[in-house]
């Protein structure tokens, strides 16, 4: 959080020595405060008081890379606490554990079962982001373990190794991934500290608590070692919560340091349902990246799905761009429903075109990514508003019979538009559900 | 030097409503069921007391419905033709501690049961079970507006949820909720500023805010989840802000939205319920209280969720 003058006041000499060129030190500080002039202005500023006023113009949450290439994860940078004050920028990264215990050929299965997990929806990717290597035999396996992985797969690493020879070994091999080192304890600090500097590799810290969590971090930093993401131990999932919520309040609100940093958390948990259960929670909840087992598709896909919903922009839904859409084979004896551009009204309809697996055309409407209704109401789906789309795709050209589906809450909209279109409107169902059903008896 | 943790100090806090009259209150329920009370956001138990769990209640209809997907029907079987037998399932195999009952089959397009039917169903309901009763009408507001004050009069004196009342349509069922002593669902579409106003209409009627539950009608998870996650955010905040005319519970009708959605229709049993699974898991997170649901594999994946969160240091 940027500090106010009189916070900046505090950290100055107070001699009003004039050698900055301002005549107090107060007017010095107002003017950066306001960024106005640079901190080098006053010779006389302790180092101390330097760093926290260089500290105090970076992002609360720190920006952290893991991986390379197209594939890197960029977390952190978060400004708010509900989504809807702002949004929440940096989509949590998602990461599937394996276990060094398991042969190659498990481990390639598994590799390959990981690389089938992209889903489409609404028009964007979804993806998972990581792969991290647990340590359970030596250090030897480990690396090992680490060679095939990172041969076959472009998503971040993450290393967890206890034995530090074996994460050296692997932090070798994978030189130029940029690899999440997981991670420092109070017990093996220096050690593993010493590593990321060494390869230049995000590290994660972790704590029994917030407060040891938060000790560890400023020693690190001190050291050099900057490029942190944090984690608490195992708990209770409101406890955990309770620890999440700390973290980017703290590093929000309180402008703490030691703590403004992305948060990890593992999920350990069998039961399918359960794991994603709790994962869901952790990504409602400030979690930065978080670490599951499971990877069936339909607890993938629901999971992503909710990553996808909290971290979509509320001021901004999802769109589309207005068009006529052709689906299937259609021909110029087609029927065309219309909706709107907002993606989830598009991708409804779209989904359930499909399942009729009878070809048509539907026209998306400019609504400025506003629901059938939404749009309705804020006089954006109008009559005027669809028979411009009509000639401005052309609709006539394309299909000979001059009938337009449209959806059935905007039925009271039927008489107008076909004055205003030319078009025999037929109102559809209310529901997409009912489209198919719709088509065939049409 | 100790590490300050940032503790919020809310002034309000969200009312308590009760489902359900035992005995002593001259009902006939076994239990009551209690919502809300939260005094801070969810699962925040450090911060200031939650009292109450989230509840779930099993979604049960009039009428065999037509469309349920084959991954319910497969649970139910043949107790969908008859609602009593159902709701006797729903009680002793799932060990449901309330149910919602949907007049489906007195909407004029499904059947137009009559309200003296349908208020006589709702008499031998409460005769086979001993749960706490939700009762929804079928959303014809006409139809409603005759078949929930006979269904109330049915069940005066069990202090059940009734609903729901709408922005347009309120003062019927408000009126009925008050002379029986049931308490009222208020249902606005995701719109906080509506609800407000939906409330006060109603409390202007002379229904205490401590009788109405809010459905900020909700989307399932990837379709429009985030809307209703962000509203309850936002009315929570204002409620725990001291705003009391959003100051109570939500019910979320999770299973209907969710089971006709794309994703529980594939060949993946369990993609329908665990749609449903992390639709409720999400709302929770976003304050919810009460949960209708369908899959009871699902309901038992909150109730256990629930009790986890329950359990904190
Ligand atoms: S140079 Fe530094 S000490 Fe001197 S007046 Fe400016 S701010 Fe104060």
């Amino acid at each position: 959080m940027a500090l106010s003058g009189l916070d900046i006041y505090k950290l100055l000499p107070k001699t009003n020595c004039k050698e900055c060129g301002f005549a107090t030190c107060l007017a010095f500080a107002m003017q950066l405060a306001k960024k106005a002039v640079a901190i080098e202005k006053c010779p006389y500023l302790s180092l101390e008081a330097k760093a926290n006023l260089e500290a105090s113009s970076l992002p609360p949450i720190k920006l952290i890379t893991i991986g390379a290439g197209e594939q890197k994860l960029e977390i952190g940078n978060e400004s708010v606490l509900f989504r809807h004050e702002e949004k929440f920028h940096r989509p949590c990264g998602i990461g599937f554990i394996i276990e060094d215990s398991l042969t190659d050929s498990q481990i390639i299965d598994k590799l390959d079962k990981i690389n089938s997990l992209t889903f489409e929806r609404v028009g964007q990717k979804l993806e998972i982001n990581l792969v991290a290597i647990r340590q359970i035999n030596d250090g030897k396996r480990f690396s090992d373990a680490v060679k095939i992985i990172s041969s076959k797969t472009s998503l971040g690493l993450v290393l967890m190794a206890g034995d530090l020879s074996g994460l050296k070994l692997a932090l070798e091999l994978t030189k130029g991934k940029n690899p999440l080192i997981y991670h420092a304890t109070r017990e093996n600090l220096s050690q593993v500290a010493q590593l990321a500097k060494e390869y230049k590799s995000p590290l994660v810290v972790y704590g029994q608590d917030l407060e040891k969590v938060a000790e560890l971090t400023i020693e690190l930093t001190s050291q050099g070692v900057t490029d942190l993401i944090i984690e608490t131990a195992n708990k209770p999932i409101a406890d955990k919560i309770w620890d999440l919520t700390q973290i980017r309040r703290l590093a929000l609100k309180k402008s703490n340091r030691a703590l403004g940093y992305p948060a990890l958390v593992i999920v350990e948990q069998d039961d399918p349902f359960e794991e994603i259960q709790e994962a869901a929670t952790y990504i409602s909840k400030y979690a930065g990246i978080v670490l599951i087992k499971g990877f069936e598709s339909w607890q993938v896909l629901s999971l992503l799905t909710l990553r996808q919903n909290i971290y979509t922009d509320p001021q901004k839904p999802l769109q589309i761009e207005p068009k006529l859409y052709p689906i299937g084979s259609v021909n110029n004896k087609s029927p065309v429903l219309i909706t709107t551009n907002f993606s989830l009204s598009y991708f409804t309809v779209l989904g359930e075109v499909e399942a009729s697996k009878i070809p048509a055309y539907i026209m998306s409407v400019d609504t400025e990514g506003m629901s059938v209704l939404t749009a309705w109401a804020a006089e954006k789906f109008t009559p005027h508003k669809i028979a411009e789309s009509i000639n401005k795709f052309a609709l006539a050209e394309v299909v000979t019979h001059k009938k337009l589906v449209i959806p059935g809450y905007v039925a009271m909209m039927s008489g107008e538009l076909q004055d205003e279109s030319g078009f025999e409107i037929i109102v559809g169902p209310k529901e997409a559900a009912g489209i198919p059903s719709f088509l065939k008896n049409l | 030097m100790a590490l300050q943790l940032m503790t919020e100090r809310w002034s309000g806090k969200i009312s308590v409503v009760s489902i359900g009259a035992t005995k002593e209150e001259l009902g006939t329920r076994t239990h009551t069921i209690r919502i809300g009370g939260e005094e801070s956001l969810p699962c925040l138990f450090q911060e200031a007391p939650i009292p109450n769990k989230p509840a779930i209640a099993f979604e049960i209809w009039d009428i065999a419905p037509s469309d349920w997907l084959d991954e319910l029907n497969k649970v139910y079987g043949n107790v969908l033709n008859d609602p009593l037998k159902w709701a006797e399932k729903c009680v002793k195999e799932f060990k449901a501690q309330s149910l919602c009952i949907k007049m489906q089959g007195a909407h004029p397009d499904f059947g137009n049961r009559s309200e003296k039917e349908e208020a006589a169903l709702v008499k031998e309901l409460l005769k086979r079970v001993s749960v706490p009763l939700i009762i929804l009408g079928c959303g014809d507001d006409t139809k409603d507006n005759l078949l929930l004050p006979a269904c109330s009069e049915a069940a005066k004196g069990e202090r059940c949820l009734i609903g729901s009342a709408v922005g347009d349509n309120y003062k019927t069922i408000t009126a009925s909720a008050l002379a029986d002593g049931h308490s009222l669902i208020a249902e606005s579409p995701i719109d906080i500023n509506i609800a407000k106003q939906l409330n006060i209409l109603i409390s202007d009627m002379g229904l205490p805010l401590e009788r109405i539950v809010i459905n900020p009608t909700i989307g399932a998870l990837g379709y429009g989840l985030e809307y209703a996650y962000s509203i309850m955010e936002r009315a929570r905040l204002a409620a725990l802000s001291g705003d009391k005319t959003v100051a109570s519970p939500f019910v979320c009708f999770v299973g209907q939205e969710t089971w006709r959605v794309k994703e529980a229709k594939t060949d993946h049993p369990e993609q329908g319920i665990i749609w449903e699974t992390l639709t409720s898991t999400a709302l929770i997170q976003a304050g919810a209280d009460l949960l209708v649901m369908r899959h009871p594999k699902a309901v038992e994946k909150i109730d256990k969720y629930i009790e986890e969160l329950f359990n904190h240091k």
